[in-house]
Formats: C-alpha cells, structure tokens, sequence
C-alpha cells in the first residue's frame, strides 16, 4: 500500500481561517461536550420527574408519564432528530417558528439536537428512576406516611432521595450514551466531532489520520466519563445496597 | 398554522416497502451473524488463554465506546478503499449495502457478548463442575450444558436488542442508503412534503418497535412461569 502517513496535518492551517486543523476538531470536541452536558441536564430533570409519575398513585398522571415513555423510547434517535429539526418548526405557531428559522444555523442545530438529545435520554433515565423508586421496600413510603409526610414530602425527602444514590451506576451508562449519540447530531450538519472527522477527511485527504484521531478522542470522553462516574458512585453508594436498575 | 397534507404517501407505498425490507434484511443479517460472533466473544472472555480474554475484552469495550455513527462511517468511507488497496481490486460499484451489514454485525457484536456473558455467569458454576466431571472436555459443557441454559435465560434480553438495533439501522442514512428511513426522507424531499414523510416514518418505526416490545414482554413472561 502506497499510502502516505503525515501527523503533522493537525497543525497544517486551514484555508482561508486562522485556525488549523487541530484547532477544528477540538471545536468539534468542544460542541460534543457542550451539547451532551446541556442535554443530560434536560435528560435529569424530565427523566426524574416523569419517573417520579411513573409511580404515583393517580392513574392519569401515570398514564402520561408512561406514554412519554413508549412514545421516546420506540421512535429511532435519528427521526426524533429529524422531526425536532425539520417538522416542528412547522408545525410552532407562525410567529415562533418563523423566530426559530431566522436563529443562527448552528443555533437551530444545537438547539433541536439539545431538545432531542434531553428528551429521548430522557425516557431512559426515566424507566431507571422509577426502577430506583420501585425498588425501595414499601416500608420506606409507608414510614413517610405514618410519620405525618403528605404524599409530595415523603416523595421529596425519603423515596427520591434513596432511589437517586441506588439509580447512579445505571445512570453512568445513560451517560456514557448521550456522549456516543451526541453524534447523530452530524446528520443535520451540527459540526460536532464526528462532523468534523468527516470534514477533515474532505479537507486534508489524510482519512487514517483524521478517523483514528477522531475516534480516539471518543474514546477517551468514555474513559473520563468512566472514570469520574466510578468516583461518584463511591461517594452516592448506600451500604447493604447493590446497584439498582432493572 | 401549517396544511398538513399526506396524499404523497399512497403512492410512495411501494418503494417504503421495498425499503423497509432493506431495514430489515440489515437487522436480521446483524442480528444472527452479531449473536454468532457475540457468543464467539464471551466465550473467549471466560478463556483461560489471556491472549484471546484480552482480544475480546479490548473488542468489546472499544466498540461500545465509540458512536454507532463513527463506526458506520468507517466502514462506508475508510475500509472499501483499504481493501480495495491491499487486495488491489479495481474500485467496485456499490459496497455500501455491504459495509453496512458487515458494520452492524461488528458493532452489534459487541452489544450482545455482553449479554451473553452475563448470561454464561448466571448459570450456577455448579453446572460446570458437574459437567466436567462427567468427563466431558470444556468445549462439550460449553456447548452442551451451560450455552443453552444460558440462551433461555437471555432471549429476552437479546430480542430487546434486537429492538434496538431495528431502530439504529436507520443511522446508513449517513450512506444515503435506500432503507426505510431512507426512502421516507427522499420521497419527502421530492415532494416537499417532509414533515408528512417524516411523521409517517416515526409512526411506522413506532409500531412495529411498540408491538416487538410488547410480544417480547410477554415472552418473557412465560419464561418466568
């Protein structure tokens, strides 16, 4: 094979810009990290919340919280993205979705991927709180009960508080995940890592090294991740427990 | 407010079925031939040869810390033109389907050695000592004894990512392959007609996923009894 291996492409300048090369993918990295990090926070609060309801004792709100559930978890990430990005604008009221197609395009794909990312984790992390909340033994709400807690407080002090340090390690992987599918947000153009792997191939014609290093960097966000979750586990775990989760 | 308007899509039927079975022949060539290569990959993690726990350990994690896409983009843009250079085979026409079997079957792979692996440890290790003591070799009370036990203990699981996997085909789209999605997105675009199209495509993804969910789930629960 004839092919010419040159590392030094990452420092080569980009065309008509100041940066280099290097300089586009750690961009692409910085999007990547952003994205997932805003996402995981709108994945938090509407996963916990729903898997709140998922447990409560009236049947309606249960019900809503449960087709939420089926309705993020049984549609493809990739055409709940596509909807968030290509249909919903439509079908806003005129005046807002004119406001959101006049946003900045990297505005309008960073806010549809945020929105798609947090609520299809979302449904995820939803099913792993309610697992959380089931898996405490009736006594706990009982205790809340007897003890003169209405309803809401015993949710808030005693069953959301244990299912939260017993739901952690299932949630590192829920993590893990919105990083890796933080990716699909490439296909409506947000140049976030994988974009800029695919556009650096374009650019410098060096494929190996742009792919590798690409993946490599994936790679490492997973081993930080790890790393950082496990240090979490330790400080949340409740002894005499194991992991909840399904 | 918005017209919707779905009159494109009776007669766009045919070519959303025509794609829907390259969904699904994607899913099932992943599914077998990742089950095969999965078991292949948990059983070598129990080796005691350290080379070949290590390979699969390293297989395993590496695919699952990467994005489905990266992987799918590997194998449309990097390994046609690394063969064709080290077979020197002139530049075929269209290895798109191609790659993108041999992709999800790789990737899929290392999603079910994990199943499967807990799957092998959830059979008492009572088992395996009774097996070899019977005087059969390792291999047989793999094959004989613990594997079965194993796979009805985890067909649920593997035909819940099998669910999973349905959804994900739909990443080729980075490949502008002709599968569901695929077609649903063009038909849309050509007609203009994209939010309809779109809509539609969840609806349908949403079904057949509720309803293989559901017959899973119940499959499940004749297991237990």
């Amino acid at each position: 094979m004839s092919y010419q291996w040159r590392w030094g492409v990452f420092l080569d300048p980009v065309p008509s810009s100041g940066a280099t090369y290097l300089g586009w993918m750690l961009t692409g990295l910085q999007t990547t990290v952003q994205l997932s990090l805003t996402a995981w926070l709108i994945a938090l609060v509407v996963g916990s919340l729903m898997g709140v309801l998922r447990t409560v004792p009236s049947r309606w709100l249960r019900g809503i919280a449960t087709v939420y559930v089926e309705v993020f978890r049984n549609v493809p990430l990739l055409v709940q993205l596509f909807i968030w990005y290509f249909v919903v604008p439509e079908l806003l009221p005129v005046s807002v979705g004119t406001a959101v197609k006049q946003l900045h395009p990297f505005l309008q794909q960073f806010l549809a991927a945020m929105v798609c990312l947090g609520l299809f984790t979302g449904a995820r992390v939803c099913e792993q709180v309610r697992a959380g909340i089931e898996s405490l033994s009736k006594g706990q709400k009982s205790a809340g009960l007897a003890l003169g807690f209405t309803l809401s407080q015993t949710y808030r002090h005693v069953l959301v508080p244990m299912a939260f340090r017993i739901v952690v390690p299932p949630l590192t992987s829920e993590f893990l995940n919105i990083f890796k599918n933080s990716a699909v947000a490439s296909t409506i153009g947000l140049l976030e890592l994988a974009a800029m792997g695919r556009q650096l191939v374009d650019y410098t014609a060096q494929p190996y090294e742009s792919f590798i290093s690409v993946t490599v960097l994936y790679v490492l966000v997973n081993v930080v991740i790890m790393a950082f979750m496990r240090w979490v586990e330790g400080r949340t775990r409740v002894p005499g427990y194991i992991g909840g989760g399904r | 407010m918005y017209e919707l308007d779905w009159s494109s899509i009776p007669g766009a039927l045919p070519f959303l079925w025509a794609g829907m079975k390259v969904t699904l022949k994607i899913t099932a060539t992943a599914m077998l031939a990742g089950i095969a290569w999965g078991t292949l990959l948990a059983v070598m993690r129990f080796s005691s040869n350290r080379l070949l726990s290590w390979f699969a350990a390293g297989y395993v994690n590496l695919f699952r810390s990467i994005p489905l896409i990266m992987v799918l983009l590997w194998f449309f843009l990097i390994v046609p033109a690394f063969l064709e250079g080290l077979f020197n085979t002139p530049r075929s026409s269209d290895t798109r389907l191609t790659s993108a079997l041999v992709a999800f079957a790789l990737f899929q792979a290392a999603y079910y050695a994990e199943i499967i692996r807990a799957g092998i440890q959830s059979v008492p290790s009572g088992q395996a000592s009774a097996s070899l003591a019977l005087g059969m070799t390792y291999g047989q009370a793999m094959r004989l004894v613990i594997l079965p036990q194993a796979f009805r203990n985890m067909t649920p699981l593997l035909l819940t990512q099998t669910v999973i996997l349905f959804q994900d085909t739909c990443l080729v789209h980075v490949s502008a392959l002709a599968d569901f999605f695929g077609v649903a997105y063009k038909v849309g675009d050509r007609d203009g007609r994209l939010v309809e199209l779109l809509l539609f495509a969840g609806a349908v993804y949403f079904a057949v996923s509720y309803l293989a969910s559901f017959l899973v789930k119940r499959y499940q629960g004749r297991l237990a009894t």
